[in-house]
Parts: structure tokens; sequence; C-alpha cells
């Protein structure tokens, strides 16, 4: 079984909500609908305090080619657009919408009908997915259209689609290719015809049974799409390890997927191509995951972009008592906020609370060099010695040994025995290698 | 027995003369001429390489003053004039003056006005904090009280409150250097002009708010009223988004703007007690402030709290 | 909401490693050979072994609380590894004193002076041996002959030629200077492998039986602990070396040695058919299974903090440990080398880790 060869931790998976299907969540009484969901320039507000808006309808228009448009989630009157505190933990220009009733736009095509052909060109597709406002929906929120748009000089070969899920607790893809696989499979057909591939390869977890069998059944109906069942491995969701996975290619260091012929996709991003190409939907709603080992109901709901997360964790049964943290995301990559009133988002693939024991860092102890980090590192970096260059502002040392390639998965600190905040001080130092190279750049 | 010795001396000699040589000839073969007034320069600065001046050390700034024509950028705010005085009179040049500044902390946001609203609990430094939220309290403009700037400051010239939990400078031994300036991840800290007796008003705030939304998470918060800035008789206070500032090249230091503020966000410090005031001048000895002071004594109280929490 | 919600940056969660959980697996990983040495020695090994653990507590202790004033960090644990391995390096006999002596050295110069876990260069425990060895000379090199339970701790000036022995390494360098061939020392002193393998030979505590350690060995390897590379590396280094050279230490290859030029002491003998043969070395096996290179490189290289840190930099370390102590024993005045093998290779350990460097991902790209 394929799996990526450097480095690698086994957290505890905890799929607590695994069977547990996704379930529609009724839009809120009101959304905040933040202006930037996704990496690259923020979008420009396109209405104004007082509009009366539609289900998805352009509410702010993505303003440069790294961006993309945001669309409403909801119908109902626009309150106010203004600061509010988004998944940054900062407070950062949100378009704030009062609902009232659920008004869609008719250009959407609302039945559950599945459309399979697709005569749209290549650009044609590239333009409607930018309209869409498709961004990468496994977290890095890397808008779609760019992705598909491949260098001039570079050539696609492969479409990987990414059903890895690999961090522990979240399920939201696993239940969106049990219920939505023949979409997917179509979806997979449209990238693949706007990236001018012949070969799409699908690689899921072994932990997911189901959905590799699910998977590989649809996709004996579709040329050129293989399911792959990878060995349970975390980072394997990473674009990089993926790709190393399934095609034994290592994109080299600072470069792309494309440079070794590689374009990824994760399935939620592919099930909304499906649904903005097929049937005109823009991404307003994506599927999040509610779950923690004290959560009444671990569950996965559509939801839509702009509710706050106290209306999802509400729907699961409740804020459990014992909660001392709340991720968005996975309990090795997700964010902690510190306000329940935060907006779910485009990049949103999961809320997890965290019961309060769980959730304190343990003491700090001086490193013993006993390797461990440089071991599950999945880049090959040494983490034990990019702390202290951090720590110490060595900058040169930092570029030189390659602090820039970090993926943060995260896994130098979950493995490290003196509990040492590795990461923590790695990230620091990336930041501040990348505003020197910025610096040096414009000089 | 003697012949061992005098074999060893021999060599010995031998030896040492040929390396005499050798390093002798590569003196003279990679000999790099310098200009003796760089050591000179170098000797006048104050020597402390705290980067300053916006060089790496002080033999770096020491080159460029001596390239320099007219001293233009050149500025070691450390050795303040007296050392480019010195500087200027070794090469020659006209000195450059510059008034001498201070750092201050523009948050008073301490734990009892700012409540926490969450825990934070990752690595305690300002920078890694501020990438990762608005912060522990609901101000994300305010000191997160790790002492970034504690840590870089090279002259002992900040420490934290225990109490507060914010950085306190000390105004006798800080050189302007700017190291906390750059080592703050929400910029609080402000080079001010120096003033006489080291005195200072100025806005402790930098959130940038709305006036209720700030106050809910800050007692002490600018709120962006606007009374300071109508109140002020030399226009040296400008509103910025829902904050003041006082310009410290216009303010005269007439504390008209300290008794206004309805959240007491306007520090004054190294006054005298208003009522002291009082008192000197009902004992017709004018002292050299009351000249430039003419400060209503309303809002006494609000002021005597103040200077509690400047002790 | 009235609780007050935590927020720190990724990762959540944390893996089950601790420090205390390692350094109580290199403890566990011990015990084998303790139990051994308690057979072997009696009560003396008992008592060596807990005046060096419990020294070396107190000095950690005492250092962190009243010299540097970190913060007592004693439940960390190696605090008792450095102890435990200290004494796995002495003869049972020792005095009390001298223990104490090296416990200090070991803790307080070996590794408090750097500043504690982590930061020290060379392996505390070993540190504290040489600076007995070179300081007590005599007390560190005589060691009680195997009598189970009946073994003295405390044996008198008069007793001293009845109750202590040489180490088989001792044996032959002594005989080797006196002219005689390994051979016939060896018979001479009935040992058998099985003795070597089992411990019933004389030497420092825990060095002496083979097997344990090999147990210890397999534990580690399993709860990984460790890896495999610095043990392979130095016991293979050691087996190939002296191999090599014993192999070439058969009739028809003084040649070869004389052009190697290597100044082996070759001693003469006769066979039963009056044929001369040459016999200056042991054996390889010999080699492996005495002295303190299963001790060394099982527990003394692998420590964390003074060995390299990727498989390729502890593979250069363990060679080089080998190739040092082969040298040492052949070559030097001591009979055994690995201490100091293993100390002088601690010395290049941060020069090894500068230069060797993982394989970054993304580093050579392979397009096909």
């Amino acid at each position: 079984m394929k799996t990526f060869s450097r480095g690698g931790v086994h957290p505890p998976e905890n799929k607590l909500s695994a069977t547990t299907g996704i379930q529609a969540l009724p839009p809120p009484q009101s959304v905040k609908i933040p202006l930037s969901q996704h990496l690259g320039v923020p979008a420009k507000p396109a209405v104004n305090k007082g509009d009366m808006v539609r289900v998805g309808q352009i509410i702010a228009s993505g303003d440069g080619f790294v961006s993309s448009n945001i669309h409403s989630s909801v119908s109902g009157k626009v309150l106010k657009i203004d600061n509010e505190l988004d998944p940054t933990g900062y407070k950062r220009p949100c378009i704030v919408i009062e609902v009232s009733g659920d008004d869609w736009m008719e250009t959407i095509d609302q039945s559950t009908k599945l459309v399979k052909e697709t005569n749209s060109e290549p650009e044609s597709i590239i333009s409607k997915i930018r309209e869409a406002g498709i961004v990468g929906l496994g977290g890095a929120t890397f808008p779609s259209h760019v992705k598909l748009s491949v260098p001039r000089g570079k050539k696609a070969e492969y479409l990987i689609v990414n059903g890895v899920e690999c961090e522990p607790f979240l399920t939201a893809d696993h239940a969106l290719m049990l219920e939505k696989g023949e979409e997917i499979m179509v979806g997979t057909q449209i990238l693949k015809k706007a990236l001018k591939v012949k070969k799409a390869l699908i690689g899921i977890e072994n932990n997911k049974q189901d959905a590799i069998r699910h998977m590989a059944d649809l996709a004996r109906n579709y040329d050129g799409i293989e399911v792959f069942a990878l060995k349970v491995k975390y980072p394997q969701g990473g674009e990089k390890q993926l790709i190393k996975a399934l095609l034994d290619m290592e994109v080299p260091s600072g470069g792309l997927p494309v440079d070794v012929g590689a374009v990824a996709f994760n399935v939620g991003t592919v099930f909304a191509v499906y649904e903005a190409v097929q049937k005109n939907k823009p991404l307003f709603e994506r599927v999040v995951t509610v779950t923690g080992t004290s959560v009444r109901n671990p569950s996965n709901f559509r939801a839509r972009i702009g509710t706050p997360i106290s209306a999802l964790i509400e729907a699961s049964g409740g804020m459990p008592e014992d909660t001392g943290k709340i991720l968005l995301g996975g309990p090795m990559m997700g964010k902690a906020v510190g306000d329940i009133a935060i907006p779910v988002i485009k990049g949103t693939s999961g809320i997890l609370l965290m019961p309060g024991i769980e959730s304190k860092r343990r003491k700090i102890q001086p490193c013993i060099r006993c390797a461990k980090c440089i071991t599950v590192c999945p880049m090959g970096l040494e983490p034990y010695l990019l702390m202290p260059l951090s720590e110490k502002s060595m900058f040169d040392r930092l570029e030189e040994n390659k602090v820039l390639d970090c993926i943060e998965c995260g896994s130098c600190s979950y493995i490290c025995p003196a509990s040492r905040p590795l990461l923590d001080y790695i990230r620091l130092g990336k930041a501040n290698v990348s505003k020197l190279i910025r610096t040096r750049k414009s000089q | 027995m003697s012949t061992v010795v005098i074999y060893t001396i021999i060599t010995l000699i031998t030896l040492g003369a040929f390396a005499a040589m050798v390093l002798y000839f590569v003196a003279q073969k990679f000999k790099v001429f310098e200009d003796p007034r760089i050591d000179e320069v170098e000797a006048a600065l104050p020597g402390a390489n705290c980067g300053g001046c916006g060089f790496a050390g002080c033999r770096n700034f020491a080159e460029a003053l001596v390239r320099s024509e007219d001293f233009a950028d050149l500025f070691c705010p450390v050795g303040g004039n007296e050392t480019m005085a010195g500087v200027a009179k070794i090469l020659g040049r006209e000195p450059a003056t510059q008034d001498p500044l201070v750092a201050v902390l523009r948050c008073n946001g301490a734990c009892e006005f700012r409540p926490k609203t969450n825990n934070y609990d990752g690595t305690a430094t300002c920078t890694i904090e501020s990438a990762l939220y608005g912060g522990d309290t609901g101000c994300q403009y305010g000191c997160l009280g790790h002492g970034d700037c504690v840590e870089v400051c090279q002259f002992d010239a900040l420490h934290m409150d225990p109490v507060t939990g914010l950085p306190v400078v000390d105004d006798a031994k800080c050189t302007a250097c700017g190291a906390c300036v750059r080592a703050c991840p929400r910029n609080l800290f402000e080079l001010r002009k120096r003033q006489k007796k080291d005195r200072k008003i100025y806005v402790a705030c930098m959130n940038e708010d709305k006036g209720g939304l700030a106050r809910k998470y800050c007692a002490v918060a600018c709120t962006g009223c606007t009374l300071c800035f109508k109140v002020c008789p030399f226009e040296a206070i400008t509103m910025g988004t829902n904050l003041a500032f006082i310009d410290s090249e216009k303010c005269r230091l007439c504390r008209k703007c300290v008794p206004v503020c309805p959240t007491n966000a306007i520090i004054e410090t190294g006054f005298p007690p208003r009522k002291e005031q009082v008192q000197t001048e009902s004992s017709s000895v004018p002292s050299a402030e009351s000249t430039d002071n003419t400060a209503e004594p309303a809002g006494d109280k609000d002021i005597s709290k103040n200077l509690k929490k400047e002790e | 909401m009235s609780k007050v919600i935590t927020v720190s940056p990724s990762p959540h969660i944390f893996g089950n490693l601790s420090v205390n959980r390692l350094m109580f697996g290199v403890v566990m990983a011990l015990i084998p050979a303790f139990i051994v040495s308690v057979v072997m020695y009696g009560p003396g090994a008992i008592i060596v072994t807990c005046i060096s653990i419990g020294s070396c507590v107190l000095f950690e202790y005492l250092i962190q609380k009243y010299v540097l004033k970190t913060g007592v960090r004693i439940s960390d644990g190696s605090a008792i590894v450095t102890g435990l391995l200290l004494a796995f390096n002495l003869p049972s006999n020792l005095p009390w004193w001298i223990i104490i002596i090296g416990s200090l050295v070991a803790i307080g110069i070996g590794k408090m002076t750097f500043g504690g876990l982590g930061n020290n260069p060379f392996n505390p425990a070993l540190v504290g041996r040489v600076f007995l060895l070179i300081s007590f000379p005599t007390a560190m090199t005589v060691y009680p002959k195997v009598q189970g339970w009946n073994t003295p701790y405390i044996i008198s000036a008069e007793e001293i030629d009845t109750f202590t022995g040489a180490t088989p390494l001792t044996l032959i360098k002594n005989g080797i200077k006196s002219g005689r061939g390994v051979n016939e020392l060896l018979e001479a002193s009935g040992l058998q492998y099985s003795d070597l393998f089992f411990g019933n030979i004389g030497g420092s505590l825990g060095e002496i039986a083979a097997f344990a350690l090999i147990i210890g060995l397999i534990f580690l390897l399993i709860r990984k602990i460790i890896t495999w590379h610095i043990p392979v590396s130095i016991v293979s280094t050691v087996f190939f070396i002296t191999g090599a050279l014993w192999l070439f230490s058969v009739e028809g290859h003084e040649a070869v040695l004389n052009t190697l030029n290597m100044n082996l002491p070759v001693i003469q003998t006769k066979d039963a058919n009056d044929a001369i043969v040459l016999f200056h070395m042991a054996d390889p096996l010999f080699h492996i299974l005495t002295g303190g290179v299963m001790l060394g490189a099982i527990f003394m290289a692998t420590d964390y903090v003074t060995s390299p840190m990727l498989p390729k930099g502890m593979i250069i370390y363990g060679i080089m440990i080998g190739v040092i102590t082969v040298t040492i024993r052949l070559f030097g005045s001591y009979p055994e080398g690995i201490s100091f093998a293993i100390l002088i290779m601690n010395g290049f350990t941060p020069l090894i880790n500068r230069y060797v460097k993982p394989k970054r991902f993304g580093e050579e790209v392979k397009n096909g």
C-alpha cells in the first residue's frame, strides 16, 4: 500500500462522526461573511448597507488574479459592512446580513438530479469556477482558478484528488465521498477537462474502507480515474506528501506541484466545482464536521458560509461542560479561537471542541537531542535546530536550513518528548525569513 | 646536556625568525588601506552596537559617517548631539543636531482596566501570540505583555511591571535607539521628543475600534471622542481612526487635554501634582513650569489617579 | 460563556513520549545487566549502584537548587540514568568515597557546568569514569573475582591477591607484554566463550554479561528509544578490524603486517607438531564480548545528548568509535579504550551534526 516515504506520525484517529452522514443546517438569523476567506487579495464589497441580497448573489468581487468572489449564503438585508472578529482572530471587514426567508437566485439549479454531461470548453470551465468563488476547501483556501491556470512552459499530466483527510477527528470529506461520490466523479472529469489531463488519481486513507470501496466502484464507470488506498499516516493530506505517495515524485523545494506535472484538489473542492459548473451554484455552503470527545452528537453539517460557529455547536447538542479549547479544523493544524461568534468560512473543515484537560500544553523541558523531530519531519528538516535559530533571529542560517519548506504540519511539536514548542518558533522564523526575502527582492 | 640546550635555542630562534618573516610579508602583501579617521570616529561613538542608527554596528556607522558629505540621515540617537558634535569635529564638518527622543508605550491597558477574555497558552512571546490572533483580551491593538521589548532593550531601560503587566520605560536610561519600536508587533512604542524634566503628555492607546467597542474591552481606551482635539490650543492633537494622537513636536505641555479625557487615556508624567501647583501659585513664587502651565484645577481626581498609576 | 477558553498555536494534541518515559526505558533496559552483576558480584554490586545513583541524584538536586537556581528537574530521571551507567562502569569493590567523587565529577563537571541536561557535550557517566580511572588507577582496575553472593565488598590488603583478578583484556595485554601467546594465556586462565557471554568474568559491574546487554538492546529497539545505527556500527567495526588483523596473524602473513608497518607484538609459539605458529591477536568474537564494547555501544555511545542525530552521522560516529577503541586496545597503554573513544567522538558530535544534514524533501527532483 502506498504512502509517503519520509517522516510522519500516527495521532489517534478519533473519527467520531464517520458514519453520521451529512445534515443540512438551516440558515441562521444572521450571517457574517468575511471579505478575506482565501489566500490573496481580499475581495471588494459589491453591495451597500441596506441592500437586499439573495442566496448566491455576488456580494464581494475578487480584486485581482489571486483573489476570489464571495457570494451571499442567505437572502436578506445587508446590516453593515464593518470590522468583525473572523477566524484569523482579528477584526477584519465582514458583510453582516440579516436573514429573511431563503430566496435563491433563479440561475441556480436546486434539484439533486445528477448532471453528467458537460459541453463546456476548458476556458469556460475555469471562468465558471472563478465566477463561483471556489477556493481549496481542504483548508489552504487557495483560489482554484489560479491552480487551474497552468503557467506557461509547464504541463499538467495528473489530476490528484485528495480524499485523504489525515487530520484526526475530521470526517467532512469522508461523509461527502460517501454521499456525493457520483458528483465528485463528474467534478473530477470536469477538472480533467479543464486541465487537459488524461489521468486522475484519487487518494483515500485506509481508515475509510467504505469510502474506498464506494469510490472504486464508481470509478469503474469513468475513464481515467483511479482510486488508491493509502496507508494511514499524518500528514498524508499535505499536497506534497500526497503527490509523493501517489506518484512517487517530490515537488522541488520552493516549487509548485505542477512542476512535477500534478495538480491537486480536495474532494470538497471537486464537489464544489461540480456544483458550480453543472448546477450554476456558487460556493456559499460547505460540509463542516462538529466533533470532540465530549460533544453529544458529533456530526457533519452542510452549513452556509457566515454561520456563527455557535449555531453549529448548538445543532450538535450544545457546548460540552468541559470545553477548554475551540478549534477550527483538526487538532494538528487547526486554529484555536477564543469566541463562538466567529463565522464559518470557506476554509473551515471542522469545529473541534477539546476538553479543558487536553487543551493545556505541557511543561517545556530542555532539548535532549533525541532526534525524534527529525525522524518525523515529512519535509526532511531539523526542527530542533530551527527553533533556537529562530529564537536567536539567525535568519541566514534559517534560510540555509530550508525553514521555508516547512508545511507547519505540527508533527515535530506532537512528537517532542520534551514538549518544546518547536512549531511556534519555526512559524515565527518562516515569517521573518519570508519578510527578509521580500525586502531583498524589492531592493 | 649543554648541546641539547643549544640546539633547542637555535631551533626555536630559527623557527621564530622564519614565522616572523612570513607574517611580515603576508601583512605587507594583504594590507588593506583604511581611512584612519574611521577608527577615530568609531572611538567617539558610544560603542553599544545597538543598531539605532540603522547600521549593523558602530563600525559600519563610522564608515558611513566618514563617507558621507553632510551627515544626511545619519544620526546616533544613543550618543545624541554631543556625540555627533564630536564626530563632526573629527571630520571637520558641520554637526547635525536632532532633538533628543525618548520611547513611550502607547497602551495603558493594565490588567485591571482590560480583563482577559481568553487564556493564551502558547509560547510567551508577543510576536508569536500576535501572529496567532488578536490577543487574550478584547483589544487587538494593545500590549500583549510578554516583554519582547524588554528582551531587545540593550540599555536596561525597559522593565515589566508585574502589577500592570505592561513594560515601563526608564526615561533616564532610554537612549531612543528604537529597538523596542522594531520589536513590538503591535507598534505600540513611539519615539517622542524629550521635553524638559522628562515631562510627557501622550495618548496611551492605539485602539482603532469604535468608541463603545473599545471601552467595552478596556476601561482606559481612547474612544475617539475628539474632546481633547477640541480643547487643544496648539493644534497638536490630530484624530486618526477613532483615535487621538498628540504630536510631540507641537505639544506645549499645557495639560489642557488631560482632564477632559473621559477615559483617562491621556497620560501626563513628570509634572508636579496639580494641588501643589496651586500652593506654589498662592505662595507667589512662579516656578519654571507654571509659566507654560495654565491648566484649571478641574479634574484633579483623575489626574491624581493617573499619577498614582504612573508611580 | 462563563468559562475561559484557551487559545494556543497548533498542534493541539501531543504524543505520549516524554523525557521521563525515555529515561525510564533506559533504566528498564539496564535491569538485566544489573541482575547479572548482582548474581556475579553479590552485595558489592548493589552497594556501588545505590551509592552511585543516590549521590548523582543528590548532586543534581543540590546544584540545580543552590548553584544554577534553574529549578529542580531531577524528576526527569536523567540523573538516575547517569548514576546507573556510572555504577556499571565501576568495579564492585570500589570504596564509597571514590564513587561519590565520581558522581560529583559526572554530574558537576560532566553535566551541570554546561547547563544541565541537553547541554553537556560529553557523556557525564563517562566523564566520571575516566576521571576516576586516571585518578585512582589501582582501585579502578582491580576487579573482584566472580564468587556470586559471597564476593566481599570490602577487600583487605592482605586478601587482595585471593579475591581479585584481572579482566580478560588486561590479562592479554599484560601477557603479550611478557611475551606469551594469546591462546596460551586464554587456555591458562580457563576462560570459555560462554563465560564471556554470561558474565562469568572479571570486570566492571555492567559490562560483564553480553547477553544481558543484548536483551537491553532489544528492549531499547522495540521501544524505539534508540535506533540500531550506533550499536551495530561500533560492534561491527570492532569485529571487522580485529577480525582482519586476526586473519593476518597466522603464519605466512608477517610480510603483510610488515608492509602495513603495524608494530603488533608478534609472538611465536610452537604447536603440537612443532610447527611455528604466530599468535598476537585474540579473535574478533573475544574482542566484542570482553571489556566495555557492548555496554559502551548499547548504552553509553547512544546517549541522546552526546551522539549525532541522523542515521548517517550515527554510522560515522559509530565507526570512528570502533576504530579508536581497537587502536587503544591494540596499541595503547590501557587495555580498554571504549570510554576514551566515546568521549573523543562526543567531541566531534556537534561537527557531525553540523555537516550531516537530512535529505530534504524535494531536494533531488525526479521527473518520471
